[in-house]
C-alpha cells in the first residue's frame, strides 16, 4: 500500500480540501475528523462498508448536512454550503443513488426544471445535444421518463449535473442500479470528464470497478479515514482488507458440546433473478444446527434478500426439498406454515416489511403471529392478548416508546429493531432468520440484539445472521459463510479464519471457492 | 417564492374529523360562484338544495331512499379503496345486480298461484348480488393474473353493463303489452321489497345500508380480514410478510363490493322502480366513490356522506324545477365536492409553508 499520491497530482493544490471533518448524530460519531483532498482531473474513490460515513461525507460537502466541526476548501477558499443550490452554484454537482426525475414529464421537460426560466425548450434540446456528442450521453430529449432504463434516468441526472457546469461531480453507488452494458457506457462518459479537468468523486464498494476507474481512494472505516491509496497498485484483496479492517477482535469462547442436529437446511437451492436488477440464487446448501448462529457474510445486492425471502417463504423454491426445517420440506409452503413449524424472521427493513409503520405495535405483533393462535380466536382478533404480549416484549426487551401503544414509524429505529428481534426471539423459535439485524441500529442496542441472538442459540435454536457488518459477525457467530453474486460458499469456523479471508471472499476474488460452492 | 409541502408526523384526530367538513364548505362556496356565474342567487340555491330538503315528511323518506344505496355501495367499496385497489365499475355491478335480479321477478310474473311466491324475492336479492360479485370479478381477475389496471378495466365494464342492460329491456324483457315502450312488465308485489310504513316512500332495502354499514365496521375493527385489508393498503410488502395473498384479497375486496354494488341494484328495481327500465341508476355507482371519500373510507362516515351526497341529489332536483338550474350543475358540484375531499386529503397530511425565493 502506498500512501503518497499520484504524480499527476503531486505539488499541486487540491480542487477540494476537507479538513477535520467531524458530524455527530446524537451520541453517534459518523464522521471522526476526516481529511479529503481532491485534485482537479482525478477520479477520486471513496470506498468503505455501509455504515462507514462516506454518504455522511458527501452530503456535508454538497451541502445537505452541516458538520459538526471542520472546514472545507474550494480552490483554496473557505468555504461552507448551507443548502445543495449553494454548493451548485460553487460548482459541485451530484448525481444520487435514486433519481429525483418526474416519470410523466420529457427528458428536455426535466433538464430545463433545474435551469434558469430564461432558457426556451428548443435552446434546451440544441444543449442535449451537444452533450450526447460530446459526452456519449445518449439522449432523446423527447422520450417520456416513464419510458427509460435506470441507465438512462441516470443519464438525465448526469446532464442536469453537467449543465451547472460543475469542477467536481459525486457519483453515491452509481452502478448499482445499472446493467453491465450501461455500465460501460457510463465510464466512457467519466473518463471524457476527467480528461476535460474536472474532479471526480465515486463513491462505491464495488472493488473491480474502482480500481478501473480511479487513480486515488480514501477508505473509511467507522467514521474514520484508515488509509489514502492508489487503487491500481491494490489489488482486490488488500483493498477489502482496507475496508473490513485487519485487526482481529476478541471472539467469546462458545460452548462447542451444546450443537445439536441441523435445524435450518438448504439443499441445491436455486432461484432466477426476480427483476432487472435482482441476483439469482445458484444452487445454495448449507445448514444450520441447533445451539449455533450462523453469519452470512457479503456485501450488499449479492443475494441476500433473495436468499432471506427464499428463507422465510416470501419467494418459493421450486422444490420442497430445497428448504428444511428440523427435517420437514417446507420450500413449497408459504410464511406463516414455517412459522408453525418454529421458524421466525426479521427482514432488513424495519418499516414497511417487517412492520407495518402506521400501525400500532400491538397491531404488529398480529402481523406476525396471527397464524400462531394467539393473537386470533378462529377468524377474529384477539385484541387483548396482542397488547398483552406488546407490553411483555417492550418490558422484556427495554423497548423505549412514547404511549401506550404508538404507531411502528413513531419508535427510533434502534427501539423499532429490539421490539422486532423480541416479537419473534419471545416466541421462542426453533429456527431465526436475519437480515442485518443491526443496520443502523445504535450501538448498545445492537449490543443488547446480539446478545438476545447468543441467547437463543444457546437455547438449542439455530440462528441464522446475513449481514453486512463483519465486526457483528466476528462477534457472534459460530461460522461464516460469505455470499457472492448468489453463490454462498463453504462455511468457514469464525475462530478459524479471519477478516482478510472473509473480506477476500466477499469481494469474490477467490475463485476456488466459488467453483467449489459451484460444484456443491 | 415558492410552497413547501412537509409531511405531518402525525394527523390530529380533530383535523381528520374537520377535513371533510371543511371540504364541504369549501364546495359549496365553489358552487354558489358557479351558481352567481349563471346569474342565479346563490343563497336561494343553498336555501332550496340544503334547507328544504329538511322541510317536510317526503323529502326526509326520499332523502333516506336516495342515500341507502349510495351507503351500501360505498361501504362495499371502501374495502377496494382500503387495500389500494380502485374498483371505479360500481355502476356497471349495480346495473347487472339490478339487471340479474329484475329478470328473475320478468319471467315469475303471475305465475305466484303456481309457484308460491314467498322464494321469488330473496332469489331475486341472492341473484343481484351474485350478479355483481360475477361482474367484478372481472377486474378483478385481470388484475390479479394479468396485472391490467383494475381502474380501465372495471370503469370501460360499466358501459358494457348499460348498453346490455338497455338491449334486454328493448329486446327479450320487453312488455309485449307496454306499447313498445322499452321496459318490462311491472314486477308482481311480491317481488318488491316491502314498504316499512304503509303508503310512505321507505322500503325495506334501505336496512341493508344500515346493515353494511354495521358489518363492515364489525369487519374493520375485530376481524382478521379486515386487518389484512388495512395492511395491505398500508404496507403491501408488510402483508406479504404477515403471509396474506395479494391475489386472493383482490379477489375478496372486489366480490364485497360487486356484492355490494349489484345488491343495491336489486333493490332498485324491486323498491323505488318496480320494474326494468333502459336506466336504472341516476350514477349511484359513481356518486358512490365520492361518498367512500367524503367519509373517509370509514363506515359511520359514509353513512353521514351518502345523506350528504343524497340532499345534493334531492336538492338538485328541487333546484331544477324552482329556480331551472340544470341538472347538470349537480353533477358539476358533487365533482367539485369529490375535489375538495381529495384536496383536504393533502392538507391534513402535509403541513405548508410559503418560502420566500433564496438566490445563491
Amino acid at each position: 500500500m502506498s500512501l503518497s499520491e499520484t504524480k499527476a497530482t503531486e505539488g499541486r493544490k487540491p480542487l477540494i480540501a476537507m479538513r477535520g471533518i467531524t458530524k455527530r448524530f446524537g451520541d453517534f460519531l459518523a464522521n471522526d475528523g476526516i481529511d479529503l483532498d481532491i485534485h482537479a482531473g482525478e477520479a477520486h474513490a471513496l470506498l468503505g462498508e455501509n455504515g462507514a460515513g462516506k454518504s455522511t461525507l458527501v452530503k456535508i460537502l454538497y451541502g445537505l448536512l452541516e458538520s459538526s466541526a471542520g472546514s472545507i476548501a474550494l480552490d483554496g477558499q473557505a468555504v461552507s454550503f448551507a443548502s445543495p443550490e449553494a454548493a451548485r452554484a460553487a460548482g459541485i454537482g451530484m448525481v444520487f443513488q435514486h433519481f429525483s426525475l418526474f416519470d410523466n414529464l420529457t427528458v428536455a421537460e426535466n433538464i430545463a426544471l433545474v435551469l434558469p426560466d430564461s432558457e426556451g425548450m428548443e435552446g434546451i434540446a440544441a444543449r442535449i445535444d451537444t452533450l450526447t456528442r460530446r459526452y456519449g450521453l445518449q439522449l432523446d430529449p423527447k422520450r417520456d421518463v416513464w419510458t427509460l432504463s435506470a441507465g438512462e434516468r441516470q443519464r438525465i441526472e448526469i446532464a442536469r449535473c453537467l449543465l451547472q457546469n460543475p469542477k467536481l461531480i459525486i457519483l453515491d453507488e452509481p452502478t448499482s442500479v445499472l446493467t453491465p452494458q450501461e455500465a460501460e457506457t457510463l465510464f466512457a462518459t467519466l473518463e471524457i470528464l476527467r480528461l476535460e479537468g474536472r474532479a471526480i468523486l465515486y463513491i462505491s464498494h464495488k472493488l473491480e470497478e474502482v480500481r478501473r476507474l480511479c487513480e486515488r481512494a480514501t477508505v473509511l472505516r467507522a467514521g474514520k479515514v484508515v488509509a489514502t491509496c492508489q487503487p491500481r497498485e491494490e489489488s482486490v484483496r488488500s483493498l477489502a482488507a482496507l475496508m473490513v479492517g485487519t485487526h482481529l477482535v476478541d471472539v467469546r469462547a462458545k460452548p462447542n458440546d451444546m450443537l445439536g442436529p441441523d435445524r435450518l437446511t438448504l439443499n441445491h437451492l436455486s432461484m432466477p433473478a426476480q427483476d432487472m436488477h435482482g441476483v439469482a440464487l445458484k444452487d445454495v446448501t448449507l445448514s444450520v444446527r441447533g445451539g449455533e448462529v450462523f453469519g452470512i457474510a457479503g456485501i450488499a445486492g449479492n443475494g441476500q434478500d433473495e436468499l432471506f425471502a427464499s428463507l422465510s417463504g416470501e419467494q418459493l423454491a421450486r422444490q420442497g426439498v430445497a428448504v428444511q426445517i428440523d427435517g420437514i420440506s417446507v420450500g413449497r409452503e408459504g410464511i406463516n406454515l414455517r412459522r408453525q413449524y418454529g421458524a421466525a424472521f426479521v427482514p432488513e427493513e424495519r418499516n414497511g416489511h417487517a412492520a407495518a409503520p402506521d400501525f400500532s405495535l400491538s397491531d404488529n405483533i398480529i402481523l406476525s403471529r396471527h397464524a400462531l393462535g394467539d393473537v386470533t380466536r378462529g377468524w377474529t382478533l384477539d385484541q387483548a392478548n396482542a397488547k398483552a404480549l406488546m407490553r411483555d416484549i417492550v418490558e422484556k426487551f427495554d423497548v423505549r416508546m412514547s404511549g401506550a401503544d404508538p404507531a411502528a414509524r413513531t419508535l427510533s429505529g434502534g427501539n423499532l429493531q429490539k421490539f422486532l428481534v423480541g416479537r419473534e426471539v419471545s416466541r421462542a423459535p426453533s429456527v431465526l432468520v436475519l437480515n442485518q439485524p443491526t443496520w443502523g441500529v445504535d450501538a448498545a442496542a445492537s449490543a443488547d440484539i446480539r446478545q438476545r441472538l447468543i441467547n437463543l442459540a444457546r437455547q438449542g435454536a439455530a440462528v441464522l445472521v446475513i449481514s453486512q457488518d463483519l465486526d457483528e459477525l466476528f462477534e457472534i457467530a459460530d461460522r461464516i459463510a460469505v455470499i457472492h453474486h448468489g453463490h454462498v460458499s463453504a462455511p468457514l469456523i469464525t475462530r478459524e479464519t479471519t477478516r482478510e479471508e472473509i473480506g477476500l471472499l466477499m469481494g469474490g476474488a477467490d475463485a476456488t471457492q466459488e467453483s467449489l460452492a459451484h460444484a456443491h | 417564492m415558492r410552497i413547501e409541502m412537509q409531511r405531518r408526523a402525525s394527523t390530529p384526530p380533530i383535523i381528520e374529523f374537520l377535513a371533510p367538513v371543511a371540504a364541504l364548505v369549501a364546495a359549496v362556496l365553489i358552487g354558489g360562484g358557479l351558481l352567481t356565474l349563471i346569474g342565479k342567487s346563490p343563497a336561494q340555491a343553498f336555501s332550496v338544495y340544503f334547507l328544504e330538503p329538511f322541510t317536510d315528511a317526503w323529502s326526509l323518506q326520499e332523502l333516506v331512499v336516495k342515500a341507502a344505496p349510495l351507503v351500501l355501495i360505498a361501504t362495499g367499496l371502501s374495502f377496494c379503496y382500503r387495500a389500494n385497489l380502485w374498483n371505479i365499475g360500481a355502476e356497471g355491478q349495480f346495473v347487472m345486480g339490478g339487471l340479474v335480479g329484475g329478470t328473475i321477478a320478468v319471467v315469475t310474473q303471475g305465475m305466484e298461484p303456481v309457484l308460491g311466491g314467498y322464494w321469488i324475492l330473496p332469489t331475486m336479492l341472492l341473484a343481484g348480488v351474485i350478479a355483481g360479485v360475477a361482474y367484478a370479478m372481472i377486474p378483478a381477475f385481470l388484475r390479479a393474473k394479468l396485472g391490467a389496471s383494475e381502474i380501465l378495466t372495471s370503469l370501460m365494464l360499466v358501459y358494457i353493463a348499460e348498453i346490455t342492460l338497455d338491449y334486454f329491456v328493448r329486446g327479450k324483457l320487453r312488455d309485449p303489452k307496454g306499447f313498445n315502450f322499452p321496459q318490462s312488465v311491472p314486477f308482481d308485489d311480491i317481488a318488491r321489497l316491502p314498504f316499512l310504513m304503509d303508503g310512505e316512500r321507505l322500503h325495506a332495502g334501505v336496512l341493508f345500508g344500515l346493515m353494511a354499514v354495521i358489518l363492515a365496521a364489525y369487519i374493520f375493527r375485530r376481524t382478521l380480514f379486515g386487518f389484512d385489508v388495512k395492511l395491505v393498503g398500508s404496507a403491501p410488502k408488510a402483508a406479504r410478510f404477515a403471509g396474506f395473498s395479494d391475489a386472493r384479497l383482490t379477489f375478496a375486496v372486489f366480490a364485497i363490493s360487486g356484492g355490494a354494488a349489484g345488491l343495491a341494484g336489486v333493490c332498485e328495481v324491486a323498491g323505488q322502480i318496480g320494474q326494468l327500465q333502459p336506466v336504472i341508476s341516476p350514477g349511484y355507482g359513481f356518486s358512490a366513490i365520492i361518498v367512500a371519500f367524503l367519509g373517509r373510507l370509514q363506515p359511520w362516515g359514509i353513512l353521514v356522506g351518502g345523506l350528504v351526497l343524497a340532499l345534493t341529489i334531492i336538492g338538485g332536483e328541487n333546484a331544477q324545477i324552482a329556480m331551472k338550474v340544470p341538472l347538470d350543475m349537480t353533477r358539476v358540484f358533487q365533482g367539485t365536492l369529490l375535489m375538495c375531499v381529495l384536496a383536504m386529503d393533502v392538507f391534513t397530511r402535509y403541513r405548508f409553508r410559503l418560502v420566500l425565493w433564496r438566490h445563491v
